[in-house]
């Protein structure tokens, strides 16, 4: 049972990773990189289990804290650079390029 | 069995609804499609003898998390749809090879891996009294140091938050004079109509008349608008249902 698990999580981390690649929204890549999170953390929950240790629980509720955080950061930047340039895509913010 | 079953329909559930989140166009569609992948994967942490880190899914993504993603959509607008540009040649073919190459790896990885039938977390919990007592006792004794540091984390990413949100007024806030004499000044419309006023009919997407007769295409729904040219309905007053028209296809420019 252990292997469904870790196939199920690597088939939405690989998702996710499309997900980041494909998308042009910010928030949409946003909610892609939550996906992977997600599936490291399902992941996690399983080697937890089939060690019978529980740290990987642990880690997974570390993750879940990053994650929080991580989110409410980068919603926050996505916002002012909608308030700034009007748009919420990837392309748009490219003035650092070259 | 019974987790078998669990499973299975669960991997179905959150697989599908993770490529809905992928091909999904409207964003709205995308943070329900992630809600329903966390619902899924917080069922299958209990499934796997972690209540605590079930309910923490629960009430931190699908609550706070996801709340959070909406309000942002709500603040940026719901439809600010994908752009179709490909800004770098072949992009969408690459990275679709790319994903499905690392899934294939790593499922191939895994299935290799010959593993025993998974240790249970049984020991691990009962000395402490469940699965709740047992974390609490390692969070607060060996990984204290990373819980605090983590507190520390929060409360910088609310400050943060905050910080990158504010917004500083830079010039004086404009009086209801000031606002009165721009909206003169432009000519534009003077007073927008409430919904049905001067209309001969309340309902939704009739549009109002202005009072010299002609008709408001302000007062128009748009979304409703764009519905009813699509489904051809059409009020009987042909000047009513030009105007329907002509605020759709100024929609769409």
């Amino acid at each position: 049972m252990t292997t469904h698990y870790l196939v199920l999580s690597a088939l939405l981390f690989a998702i996710g990773a499309v997900g980041v690649l494909v998308r042009r929204n910010a928030i949409v890549v946003f909610m892609c990189v939550e996906l992977m999170l997600n599936a490291c953390n399902l992941a996690f929950v399983t080697f937890a289990r089939q060690h019978g240790n529980l740290d990987g629980q642990i880690i997974a509720f570390f993750v879940m804290v990053v994650a929080a955080a991580e989110v409410v950061v980068g919603l926050a930047i996505i916002v002012t650079i909608f308030r700034t340039r009007r748009s919420a895509s990837v392309d748009d913010a490219n003035l650092l390029k070259y | 069995m019974g987790e078998t079953i669990t499973f299975w329909v669960l991997a179905v559930v959150s697989v599908s609804a993770a490529l809905g989140l992928v091909l999904s166009r409207r964003a709205v569609y995308c943070a329900l499609m992630l809600g329903v992948v966390m619902l899924s994967l917080a069922v299958l942490y209990a499934v796997q003898d972690a209540p605590f880190l079930a309910a923490v899914q629960i009430v931190v993504y699908t609550g706070a998390v996801m709340m959070l993603f909406l309000f942002v959509l709500m603040l940026v607008g719901v439809d600010s749809s994908d752009s179709l540009v490909e800004t770098i040649k072949g992009q969408r073919f690459w990275a679709i090879v790319a994903g499905a190459g690392f899934a294939v790896l790593l499922g191939l990885a895994v299935g290799n891996a010959v593993l025993s039938p998974p240790a249970g977390l049984l020991g691990a919990t009962q000395t402490a009294g469940g699965n709740v007592p047992a974390l609490a006792q390692l969070i607060f004794t060996r990984h204290v140091f990373a819980f605090e540091v983590a507190s520390a984390l929060l409360i910088t990413a609310a400050l943060a938050a905050m910080v990158l949100t504010h917004r500083e007024r830079l010039t004086e806030k404009p009086t209801q004079r000031a606002l009165a004499r721009a909206r003169f000044l432009t000519g534009g419309s003077v007073v927008l109509p409430g919904p049905g006023v001067y209309a001969r009919h309340n309902a939704n997407d009739m549009p109002a008349l202005l009072p010299d007769g002609s008709v408001s295409e302000l007062s128009v729904n748009r979304v409703i608008a764009r519905h009813d040219v699509e489904d051809e309905r059409f009020p009987d007053d042909p000047k009513l249902a030009e105007a329907i028209k002509q605020a759709v296809e100024e929609e769409s420019k």
